[in-house]
Order: structure tokens, then C-alpha cells, then sequence
């Protein structure tokens, strides 16, 4: 099939505008239904996949506005191929999960949409149909933060709108002048994303360039000090919000700085490890001792969310195979884990609609296969061998510490202060004696529940203990992409860093 | 005495006049039928009207391009055949928005559409010349029919906004004569192009003289395009005025006043004239940022509308700042995008309006009005939020591409900074619009039975809705064949 990854992105979008149609009764069966489909198509995406061929497959080209360069141009590589996947997987599992009664047809829609919006992010090789894809996939989460969230849902939906809105702008800007610059280079308008990596630019335009991508991309992480519409946005949002949110559209942004900056401006790039280092481990420490300090389980979630993506942004940085490999497996180890802790966090708010921890205490009881799964996620969020996250933060911070020794022991601690939370966090809710009388006759994981929660802890697993059919991939990719970079930089300094392998660095 | 001329009617070339003729002619026409004829319904002259301005544009694109006629007053270059072609197709889809379900009494005058017809005759003898007594003509023959019009909306508001409007038209007027006035004495020509010849062949002697005479025509068409400073009159009129009529007003007098501006401001930035550059850019600046945060603080949508407007103004006129050909025709690209979104908007709050206030004892158009309209009136809500999402320019629906062509236009003329204020004020206006998208689909909806949102729907308004959804949706397809065309003719025109 040539068009597979048109069908993928317009699929959940007509399916949405079909789904108008479809009666009240009947729409979780339909939206169901189209979440499998899309699924399904995506895993064939990944079969018909060559894991040994670096470059993007199942390119798409198709004029869209050809006297300004802008076309529909579509292709995977194995870094955006997993995270499609992920894409589709999490919109499925948060589907089966869903546990919302009001306007049930408008959830389920703008989920469609939503789904069209995040697949068509990672398979957009054409600057100005990212920014298109990046930018629609606000309106959907604006709507269902808003209408479906708690009681500052609308201060929160519009702060998560703006702050990303005007950081994309800023980015817009940037590739305005990347297209020009490209245009006086070459004569062609352009927008294509690979055409861009070939363009070798000065070190100074580089880098004011650099910070306009990075700006953008920052807010979507969200890196500190942009991070504050997270926690808001999390706390208010609905459970398959909160899922969606963190598992997927904060990978766009850590996902756009593989795809975008880095290959683009290798050179300045560079020049900047230290201060992302710095913010990055700022997000990493500072984030983890805000997520201590909280009472409600899901703001401690949502700070540990950031803490997290402080180190795949750390790891991306790394500039070697390993770090960025390590990081782009730690986004889906990221999206498995985060998705499934706001899903049980969902659980227990829909029985007891709180989410504070002094409510509860002792669950472990009443709740034995909640308590497990619950178990589980909190381990592999910690980073437990044998868990996905441990793979990923592994290799990530492998891969900073050739960069830098010190910064990665503090980034290390990371692990430690997350056990520290994570653990109380389990401790204050799970053990000890049931002392809430409310608590006593709470209903343990329900059909739906277990068959969504136990298939991410099935993954979870897998992907820690045999990550091979998934990083095998990654690594092709990010081994090309990493020797391209390599051979792109124009100052020593960059051309030092920037090392496409290990074994050939030992070999000389 | 005077040497006798003798002129052949060949080198009149009066086919130049052709298009403002038949627009004449038409309002004549229906004043002649309603001679004959008393008591015809509105339908009639509705109908009539979009014939006459069918016609009409049969004969602007019949010109041909690059002609001069009538004693060389008229030019019709690129820019007067393209702007002509924008402001009859928006004044064709302006015309059914008289065919509300509800009788208002302005549209059972045939009067009103014999001042609409001549309205837009004016306008376009503003776009197709060059010769500055000839532009003022155009337009205070525009001006005056407009007045005209808001004031037969015949509420004290109404009346109120037509006043002011036209004490401020009137200072406008003034003003603009000054400046031709002093073009006059520094060149002894009203014909642009003699004054840029005259001036530069005198190498800009009287630099003085001159900015006083850019200083008069600035703010004379700073009033037109409701410029901050100069755009205090516009609220107010937008809010007195007919839904409808607001909508026009906010694209078609300005795209005339563009083009003059372009026209007068146009020779002087090519021939480097750094001030008149560095004045268009503080006022770009000031227009867009002010207005957008004058929008944040509105109670009504339609208030709102009208600031948004206005910095929509301010961004475009940043296009003349730039000068290039992408700037020129970027703007008009913006602006026909901006036409369908625009009107769309201002039709939907047309199709709500209340012969009462029910609401608000001031205003017709709160955001409270639009609570929770998505459990009323999906439809209605998502055609709504559409326009704004356009407005705010949420890509892809059509305004995310004017704005992409015109801040690439900057950058690609070294503005960057320029680039970047407008993508800052661009997230700024994002907040007003999604205030009432937040109303719209947030909110619980306040005791209504949805009888409002549809007051005054009929069919030809849902046409028109629909339309300017379809075209606001799918812009992504229309955009290059447009951008051709418009290339075309800005670079014929040598802009």
C-alpha cells in the first residue's frame, strides 16, 4: 500500500466526521472500533517496516501550494515509527478505558481528530504540514481539558492553548527564515524538512535559528521555565486527557527536536549542551522535590512527568547514538508508564472523586489487583530493570555522560528522588490499615479497567525485559542520522562531540 | 486664451469607465423601477443588485490590463483590476444578507441598494486611478453613500454611529486635500506618477514640505483604514451599523484604501524615503499591538470584531511598509482570505440579531449571549469557532496562510523583527477569539431555547455561512492558484 501513512492520519479524521452520524447509544462501539483499526493499521506500518534501512519509508510527495514550496510529504524512520504506534496504541487502550457518561459522542470525536493530529505530527516531513498538524492538535485537547476537566478547566485549557500557541509562532518564524535562507541558497522554495537538513548555514544564523525551534519545541516539553501550564493542565484535565497529554503531545516536542533542531543546526547545537544540560537538570531535581511536596496523586504524576522528560531532553543532547536512541526509547517507555499512572490515578478518582493521598490509605486491601498494578507502574516509573523506563533512562544518561560526568550523577539522582516520591506515594495510599471509612467498600478494577491496564503493564514489561525488535530499529536510524550530523558540523568542536559510534571511536 | 483641445472619442478610451458605469447605471436602474412601481419586495432589488455587480465584474475582467482612458485619469493596472474584482465579489455576497427572515426597514427602501450600487461604483474609481482629484472623488462618493447606509439602520445608535463616522470622514476629507494640496505645489502634477517623476528629478529638494504632505495623507488614510491613532471612530461605528454592514465595512473600504495607500506611500518607500518607511512601521507596530489588547477587554463580540479588525488592518499594512512584490501581493491574498472568514463571522452574528436587547441593555452581542451554544447549536457553535480559529490563524483554515505569506514577505525583506511582533501579537489576539470559543463550547449554556442563534436565518444567509465555512476550511487548495493570479497582476502593475 504507497499511501499507507495518508490513510493513517485522514483515517480517525473521517472516521470523526462520520461519527456525527453515528447515534449516542452506539459511538463507543464506533469510536472503539475506528481506534482498533487505526491500530491495527499502524502495526502493519510497522511489519511492512525494513528495520536495517535508516532513511524514511513509505514517502508521500503531493504539490500543495508548489509556488511557495509547501507540499504533502509524508515518510517514517525509525525514530517516528515507534511513537506512531504509540500514538495509535494509547488512543485505543485510553478508549477502553474511558469512563466518561457526559456528551460521550463529543469526547469520542475530538479523540478522532485528535489521533489525526498526532500521527500526522510524526509523519510530516514538510515543515508547514508539522506546523499545521502541531498547531491543530490544540483545538481538540483545548476542548476536552475544557469541557470535560475539573473546576479550573477553562483557565487551564486556555493557559495550555496560549503558552504553546505562542511558542509555535516563534517557531514558525524560524522556519520562515530557514525557508529563505534555503530559497538564497538554492533558488527552490522549500519546506521540506529533508531538503533542510542538507543546508549548511554560519554558525551565527545557526544559532538564532536554533533558539527559535528550540523556543517552540521547549514550551510543548515543557522545559523549565515554561513548564508551569503542565501541572494545570494535568490537574484539571479529564483522565484520558491527562493519558493523551502526557503519553503523546509531549512527545511531539522532544520528538520535534530530533526531527527539527539538531540535524538542522548541529553546530549550534552544540554550542548549547550546557544550558539545556542545565534546564534539563534543573526539570529533572526541581520537578522531583515539587512532586514530593504534593498531596494530590496526580499533580505528584504530572511533576514526575516533567522530571522525566528533563532526561530524554538530557539524553537527545547527549548528540551520540546512545543518548539519543536511549532517549527516543525512554518517550515510549515515557508513554506507556505516565499513560498507564494517570489512567489508575483516573480509576480511583472515578470511585472516590478525589485524588488526594490523605484520603486514602491502606487500598492495598480493598483493592489487591488495583494495588498490583499499581505496584508495578510505580516501579517502572522508577526505573526498575526489566521495566521499559530502565532501558530508556539507562541509555540516555549512558549517553550523557561522555559529555559530562558531574551532570550526569546529578541526573542519576533523578532515579533515586523519584523512588523517594513515587514510593510515598504508594506507601501513603496503599498500605498500612484502611483508616477512611469511605474507602472500605471501594469495587476493585472493573473489565474494561484490567483489560486496558494489564495490556500497558504487558508492554511495559516486554519492552523492558526484550527491547531488541524496537530499539533495533531506533538505532539504524539514529546511527544515520547521528553520522549525518557528524559530517554536517563545520566547527571542530561540534565534529568532536558529535560521534556517530562507539566502536568506531575505539577502533582509531 | 486657451489653446482649443480637440479630443476623439478613440483616445477617450471610455471603456476604461465601463465597470463604474454599470454599477451607476444600475442604481439608476432601480431607482427608475421603483418610479414605475412602488412596493416592490426586497427580493427584487437584491437580485437586481447582484446582477448589476455580475456585469460588473464581466467588465473588470474584460479590461485590459495596463490601459489608461478618460484624459488619462483612469489607470486600470494590476491592482485596480484585482482590488475592483475583491470588492465586487464581497459586495455580492454583502447584498443576500439584506434577505433575513426578520424585516428590517433599510432593505424595503429601493434607496438602499441604488446607495449601495453607487457606493461601490465610488470605491472602484478609488482603486483605478492614479490622479489624486480622482480618488477623492471615488471616495467621498463611497464615504457619503456609506454614512448614508449605516444611518438607515434607523436606531439611535445607528444614527449616532453614521455622525461620527462622518465627522471623522469629513476631517479625513480634509486632510486628504491638504496633502494632495501640497503634492500639488511641490510638483504642479496630481498624477502620481508625474509627482514621482517631478520628485525625483528634483532629487527630494523639499524634504520639509514633503513629510507634511505624507503627514496629511497618512492620517487621511489612517482614518479610512482606522489606524491607531485614528481608529477611535471604529467601534463605535461597527457596533451602530447592521451586523452585516460592519462586516463589509471592515473589508472593503479598506482594501480600497489600501490600494491608494500603496499607490501614494508605494513611490515614495521604492525611492527610498527612509522616514516614510520608518513612520508606516511605528504605525504598523502601534496598530497591530494596540488594538489587539483594546480586543481583550471587550464585553461584546461585535466590539471585539472590530478591534480584531482593525489589527487585522495593522498587520496587512505592514505589507505596504515592506514594498516588495511578496508584500504586495501577500496582502491582497490576506485580505481575500480575511473577506470570506470575515464576513462569515460578522453574517453569523447578523443571524442572531435581536430587535430587542435581550441580553444587555448596551450591547446586541455579548459572549454571554454564545454560552454553551454547542449543546443548543452544534452547528452553529463549529461554523462559529471555525471563523475564529481562521481568525486567530490556527492553521490550516485560510487566514493561517495569509499570515504565513505576509510575515514571510517580512522576513524575507530583512524584517525579522517585524516578523516576530506579529507572531507575538498573533498569540495575543489567539486569547480574545478563544474567549469566545471558550463561551461557545465551555460554558453551560444560561436559559435559551436556541430560537436566538437563528432569529434571522433564512436560507440565502445559511448559503453565504456555508460558503464562507467551505472556502475558510479547505482555503489550503485555493491558496496557490490564487497566489498565481494575484503575482501576476501585482508584478504587471510593477508593484
Amino acid at each position: 500500500m504507497d499511501h499507507i501513512l495518508s490513510v493513517l492520519v485522514f483515517f480517525p479524521a473521517i472516521a470523526g466526521l462520520l461519527g456525527f452520524v453515528v447515534s449516542k447509544e452506539s459511538i463507543r462501539a464506533y469510536g472503539l472500533s475506528v481506534a482498533a483499526i487505526e491500530f491495527l493499521l499502524s502495526l502493519w506500518l510497522w511489519f511492512s517496516f525494513d528495520g536495517n534501512y535508516p532513511g524514511f519509508q513509505f514517502v508521500e510527495v503531493a504539490p500543495l501550494i508548489p509556488s511557495f514550496g509547501i507540499n504533502w510529504y509524508l515518510g517514517v524512520d525509525g525514530i517516528s515509527l515507534f511513537i506512531i504506534v504509540l500514538s495509535t496504541f494509547i488512543t485505543l487502550v485510553g478508549l477502553i478505558a474511558l469512563s466518561i457518561e457526559k456528551d460521550l459522542k463529543n469526547m469520542i470525536i475530538s479523540l478522532l481528530f485528535l489521533e489525526m493530529t498526532m500521527v500526522g505530527v510524526f509523519v510530516a516531513l514538510d515543515a508547514i504540514v508539522f506546523y499545521i498538524f502541531w498547531e491543530l492538535s490544540l483545538v481538540p485537547m483545548l476542548y476536552i481539558i475544557g469541557a470535560w476537566g475539573g473546576n479550573l478547566r477553562i483557565y487551564a485549557a486556555i493557559k495550555f492553548f496560549l503558552y504553546t500557541f505562542a511558542g509555535s509562532l516563534i517557531m514558525l518564524v524560524g522556519m520562515l527564515v530557514m525557508a529563505y535562507l534555503y530559497y538564497q541558497a538554492t533558488g527552490v522554495w522549500s519546506f521540506s524538512i529533508t531538503e533542510w537538513h542538507r543546508l549548511i548555514l554560519p554558525a551565527d544564523y545557526q544559532f538564532w535559528l536554533f533558539l527559535a525551534f528550540f523556543i517552540g519545541l521547549a514550551i510543548k516539553v515543557p522545559m523549565f521555565p515554561f513548564h508551569t501550564w503542565l501541572p494545570y493542565a494535568h490537574g484539571q484535565a479529564p483522565t484520558i486527557g491527562s493519558v493523551i497529554l502526557a503519553a503523546v503531545l509531549l512527545k511531539m516536542g522532544t520528538y520535534g527536536m530530533v526531527r527539527l533542531p539538531l540535524p538542522m543546526f548541529p553546530d549550534a547545537a552544540v554550542h548549547m549542551i550546557m544550558p539545556v544540560a542545565v534546564l534539563s537538570l534543573i526539570m529533572i531535581i526541581y520537578t522531583a522535590m515539587v512532586a514530593y511536596a504534593q498531596e494530590d496523586m496526580k499533580q505528584v504524576i504530572a511533576y514526575s512527568s516533567i522530571s522525566h522528560m528533563g532526561v530524554i531532553v538530557l539524553g537527545t543532547f547527549a548528540m551520540n547514538p546512545e543518548g539519543i536512541a536511549g532517549s527516543i526509547y525512554l518517550m515510549l517507555g515515557h508513554g506507556v508508564v505516565s499513560g498507564a499512572l494517570f489512567m489508575l490515578v483516573g480509576v480511583i478518582y472515578d470511585r472516590r472523586h478525589t485524588k488526594l493521598m490523605s484520603e486514602f490509605g491502606g487500598l492495598a486491601h480493598v483493592m489487591p489487583r488495583y494495588a498490583t498494578i499499581m505496584g508495578i507502574m510505580v516501579m517502572a516509573s522508577v526505573g526498575l530493570p526489566l521495566t521499559v523506563n530502565f532501558v530508556g533512562e539507562f541509555l540516555s544518561l549512558a549517553g550523557f555522560y561522555k559529555i559530562s560526568h558531574t551532570m550526569t550523577i546529578l541526573a542519576g539522582t533523578s532515579i533515586i528522588l523519584g523512588a523517594v516520591y513515587m514510593l510515598t506515594l504508594y506507601k501513603k495510599s496503599f498500605f498500612g490499615e484502611v483508616t477512611n471509612e469511605a474507602n472500605k467498600e471501594l469495587k476493585d478494577l472493573n473489565g474494561k479497567e484490567s483489560m486496558a491496564l494489564w495490556t500497558l503493564v504487558l508492554v511495559t514489561v516486554w519492552l523492558g525485559v526484550y527491547p531488541k525488535p524496537v530499539l533495533g530499529p531506533i538505532n539504524t536510524s539514529v546511527e544515520s542520522l547521528v553520522s549525518f550530523m557528524h559530517k554536517k558540523a563545520i566547527t571542530k568542536e561540534a565534529k568532536e562531540t558529535i560521534r556517530p559510534t562507539v566502536i568506531e571511536r575505539e577502533a582509531k | 486664451m486657451l489653446e482649443p483641445i480637440s479630443v476623439s472619442l478613440e483616445t477617450l478610451n471610455l471603456s476604461t469607465l465601463a465597470p463604474m458605469l454599470i454599477a451607476i447605471v444600475g442604481g439608476l436602474g432601480i431607482l427608475v423601477v421603483d418610479l414605475i412601481k412602488k412596493d416592490l419586495d426586497k427580493t427584487l432589488y437584491v437580485m437586481l443588485s447582484i446582477l448589476v455587480l455580475f456585469v460588473d465584474l464581466g467588465a473588470v475582467i474584460g479590461q485590459q490590463v495596463g490601459d489608461r482612458g478618460f484624459f488619462d485619469v483612469m489607470l486600470i493596472d494590476g491592482l485596480a483590476v484585482i482590488s475592483q474584482v475583491v470588492i465586487l465579489v464581497a459586495s455580492m455576497l454583502f447584498v443576500p444578507l439584506a434577505l433575513t427572515s426578520k424585516r428590517f426597514h433599510e432593505f424595503s427602501y429601493p434607496e438602499f441598494f441604488a446607495l449601495f450600487l453607487f457606493m461601490v461604483a465610488g470605491f472602484q474609481f478609488m482603486v483605478a486611478s492614479d490622479n489624486l482629484i480622482l480618488i477623492f472623488v471615488g471616495l467621498e462618493t463611497a464615504s457619503l453613500a456609506l454614512y448614508t447606509l449605516i444611518a438607515l439602520h434607523n436606531r439611535d445608535k445607528a444614527f449616532e454611529a453614521a455622525i461620527k463616522y462622518f465627522v471623522m470622514g469629513a476631517l479625513a476629507a480634509g486632510f486628504y486635500v491638504m496633502g494632495a494640496m501640497i503634492f500639488y505645489a511641490l510638483s504642479g502634477s496630481v498624477e502620481l506618477y508625474k509627482i514621482a517623476e517631478v520628485l525625483k528629478a528634483g532629487g527630494y529638494a523639499n524634504m520639509t514640505i514633503l513629510l507634511v504632505g505624507v503627514a496629511f495623507m497618512m492620517a487621511a488614510l489612517g482614518f479610512k483604514l482606522s489606524m491607531v491613532p485614528f481608529h477611535t471612530w471604529t467601534p463605535d461605528v461597527y457596533e451602530g451599523a447592521s451586523a452585516s454592514l460592519a462586516g463589509y465595512m471592515s473589508v472593503v473600504p479598506k482594501i480600497a484604501g489600501f490600494v491608494v495607500a500603496m499607490r501614494i506611500f508605494g513611490f515614495l518607500i521604492q525611492a527610498d524615503v527612509v522616514w516614510v518607511r520608518d513612520i508606516l512601521y511605528a504605525a504598523v507596530v502601534i496598530t497591530m499591538t494596540l488594538a489587539n489588547i483594546m480586543a481583550l477587554v471587550q464585553h461584546d463580540v461585535k466590539r471585539m470584531l472590530a478591534f480584531s479588525s482593525i489589527s487585522h488592518a495593522g498587520f496587512v499594512m505592514a505589507a505596504i511598509m515592506i514594498g516588495t512584490t511578496q508584500a504586495n501581493s501577500a496582502l491582497f491574498l490576506y485580505w481575500i482570505l480575511f473577506l470570506f472568514t470575515n464576513l462569515g463571522a460578522f453574517a453569523m452574528l447578523w443571524v442572531s440579531r435581536h430587535k430587542a436587547s435581550i441580553w444587555h441593555e448596551r450591547y446586541d452581542h455579548p459572549y454571554e449571549k454564545f454560552s454553551g451554544m454547542i449543546s443548543i447549536m452544534p452547528v452553529g457553535a463549529v461554523i462559529m469557532a471555525l471563523f475564529m480559529l481562521s481568525l486567530a490563524g490556527v492553521p490550516p483554515f485560510s487566514l493561517f496562510w495569509g499570515k504565513l505569506y505576509v510575515m514571510s514577505a517580512a522576513v524575507n525583506a530583512d524584517y525579522i523583527g517585524l516578523a516576530i511582533i506579529m507572531a507575538i501579537n498573533s498569540a495575543i489576539s489567539a486569547y480574545y477569539y478563544l474567549k469566545l470559543i471558550v463561551y461557545m463550547f465551555l460554558r453551560a449554556p444560561e436559559q435559551n431555547d436556541g430560537t436566538v442563534y437563528v432569529q434571522n436565518a433564512s436560507k440565502p444567509l445559511q448559503t453565504i455561512i456555508g460558503f464562507s465555512a467551505f472556502l475558510t476550511v479547505f482555503a489550503i487548495f485555493a491558496v496557490d492558484p490564487m497566489l498565481q493570479m494575484i503575482t501576476a497582476y501585482v508584478q504587471a502593475s510593477g508593484f
